[in-house]
């Protein structure tokens, strides 16, 4: 009862999404990524595989998340992640923070910050460092009119 | 669709989350909402984690597409009680219907609260509802009490019991066959289900295992009347049905059964009526109980269990205490 009070009083949690674009056939980065946002206190809107840029907006969209995060590792990161950016732009949600991860090579990453997406993190990225940047990259909700 | 709410999918969404984490603001606007008859048939998808509640939803939703309805899914999952978070799962089996402006989904955390799902839940129906969604299904996994209020709050409980979860009948353990309308069998395509459907009818004296489910050849086209058995409390009868959503068989038959429920209620309106005011009570208690302990506080609250277990007072003299400062201090009088 006493820590069920103490749930009570904790009403405002960060909402992140994690989808993977394209049709690469595993998951297990973007789980792995999932558990460590939920240890963090967060609520992680897990999509699954073969996710169109249109169906991570609208689930962006519906979830109202604080922030999206991308996991790639088909090597169409230079196509299809500007094309997820150019989604929820297009749904009025552009001011939402994007983060990719996977397999996307270091000459690539200026090209798609210059698209829109915030952050990428290589492969030998800690799962700190992807909690932190959500922390300073998403306003806390409790703040914010619905 | 009738948009009686007046607002974008994203003002929506918004909403919702205002709901979530009880803004003041966002509950007005329900309480308004709350003062005009609903217009969608709410139904309660319920049943153990795993046995396929949310690709069934998603394979009734394309039924219910297919014959011009709008959908609205609130998938509710449980929260960690450790860190409070969660992980929410349903959308990996909802697939395109994302896309579908005439299906909208919305996967919510439980957070562990005292009923404050349950309510948040219920009242996100209703803005919904106000949206224009003409069916809004409720997924939740049946377990704890603020659960299974939000399932009562719908017009429809469907069910779900499947093979191979380690344990047999979980729905029934849970008590949640006295408050099924429509009873399904899910992963019929696994020879396993046959046990658990015999199970299942005979636990509802049906006698003899009639099966709503034609073989793996599909039922579409060759819908019989489901094997059902008379429910003594509303009179209706609970039919028992056979699907795989997976293979999306046996499925038109479920939103037949839910359809069928639906006319059942409003043929007999006091019945309805009946088991709306159940549920409200019932959702009025779990309120009653949050506002409480909202008022008295954590710290507070932890101060007088701990009085309570060094045997200063009892238990019983602590809550009556308790609730005298509570109501001194409301605004009920
Ligand atoms: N064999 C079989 N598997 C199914 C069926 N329906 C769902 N599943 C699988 O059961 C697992 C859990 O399904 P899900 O819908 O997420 O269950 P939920 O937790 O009750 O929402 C998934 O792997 C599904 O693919 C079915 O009709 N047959
Ligand atoms: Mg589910």
């Amino acid at each position: 009862m006493a820590e069920k009070l103490g749930q009570l009083s904790q009403t405002t949690r960060l909402r992140i999404l994690i989808a993977k674009p394209g049709l690469d056939g595993h998951d297990r980065g973007a789980k792995v990524i999932a558990r460590a946002l939920r240890d963090a206190g967060m609520e992680v809107i897990y999509t699954g595989l073969r996710q169109t840029p249109e169906m991570i907006a609208e689930a962006a969209l519906q979830e109202d998340v604080d922030a999206v995060g991308l996991s790639i590792l088909s090597g169409a990161h230079n196509t299809l992640l500007p094309r997820v950016v150019q989604a929820l732009r297009e749904r009025g949600l552009g001011d939402i923070p994007v983060f990719a991860g996977g397999i996307i090579p270091e000459e690539d990453i200026p090209g798609l910050k210059a698209a829109g997406i915030t952050a990428v993190f290589g492969p030998g990225a800690s799962l700190e460092e992807i909690v932190r940047f959500i922390y300073e990259y998403t306003p806390r909700r409790a703040h914010r009119s619905a | 669709m009738t948009n009686a709410l007046r607002v974008s999918p994203r003002e929506l969404a918004r909403l919702i989350s205002g709901l979530e984490r009880g803004d003041a603001e966002a509950q007005q606007r329900i309480f308004a909402l709350y003062r005009q008859p609903p217009r969608a048939h709410m139904i309660g998808v319920t049943g153990a984690p795993g046995c396929g509640k949310s690709t069934l939803i998603a394979a009734l939703t394309r039924v219910w597409r297919r014959q011009g309805s709008t959908v609205a899914i609130l998938s509710v999952d449980p929260s960690s009680p450790f860190t409070g978070g969660a992980i929410l799962g349903d959308r990996i089996r909802m697939g395109e219907l994302s896309q579908d402006p005439g299906v909208f989904i919305r996967s919510m955390a439980s957070r562990g609260a005292q009923g404050g799902v349950a309510q948040a839940a219920a009242d996100a129906a209703i803005a919904l509802d106000a949206a224009g969604f003409e069916r809004i299904v409720i997924e939740t996994v049946g377990a704890g009490q603020s659960d299974i209020s939000i399932v009562h709050l719908a017009d429809t409980v469907v069910v779900v019991e499947a093979p191979g979860l380690g344990d047999d009948i979980q729905a029934i353990k849970a008590g949640m066959l006295e408050i099924a309308d429509v009873l399904v069998v899910n992963k019929a395509d696994r020879p396993e289900a046959e046990a658990a459907f015999s199970t299942l009818a005979a636990a509802l004296e049906l006698g003899e295992a009639v099966t709503g489910h034609h073989g793996p050849a599909g039922v579409a086209g060759r819908i019989s009347m489901p094997p059902a058995h008379h429910r003594s409390a509303d009179g209706w009868r609970v039919p028992l049905l056979k699907v795989s959503a997976l293979r999306a068989e046996g499925v038109e038959a479920v939103a037949q059964a839910i359809a069928l429920h639906q006319r059942w209620q409003a043929a007999h309106p006091e019945r309805a009526q009946e088991r709306a005011a159940q549920a409200l009570r019932e959702h009025l208690q779990s309120m009653l109980l949050r506002a409480a302990l909202d008022r008295i506080g954590e710290q507070q609250f932890n101060a007088w269990a701990l009085r309570c277990a060094a045997r200063e007072l009892h238990p019983a003299e602590a809550a009556a205490q308790l609730l005298a400062s509570v109501v001194k201090e409301g605004d009920c009088a």
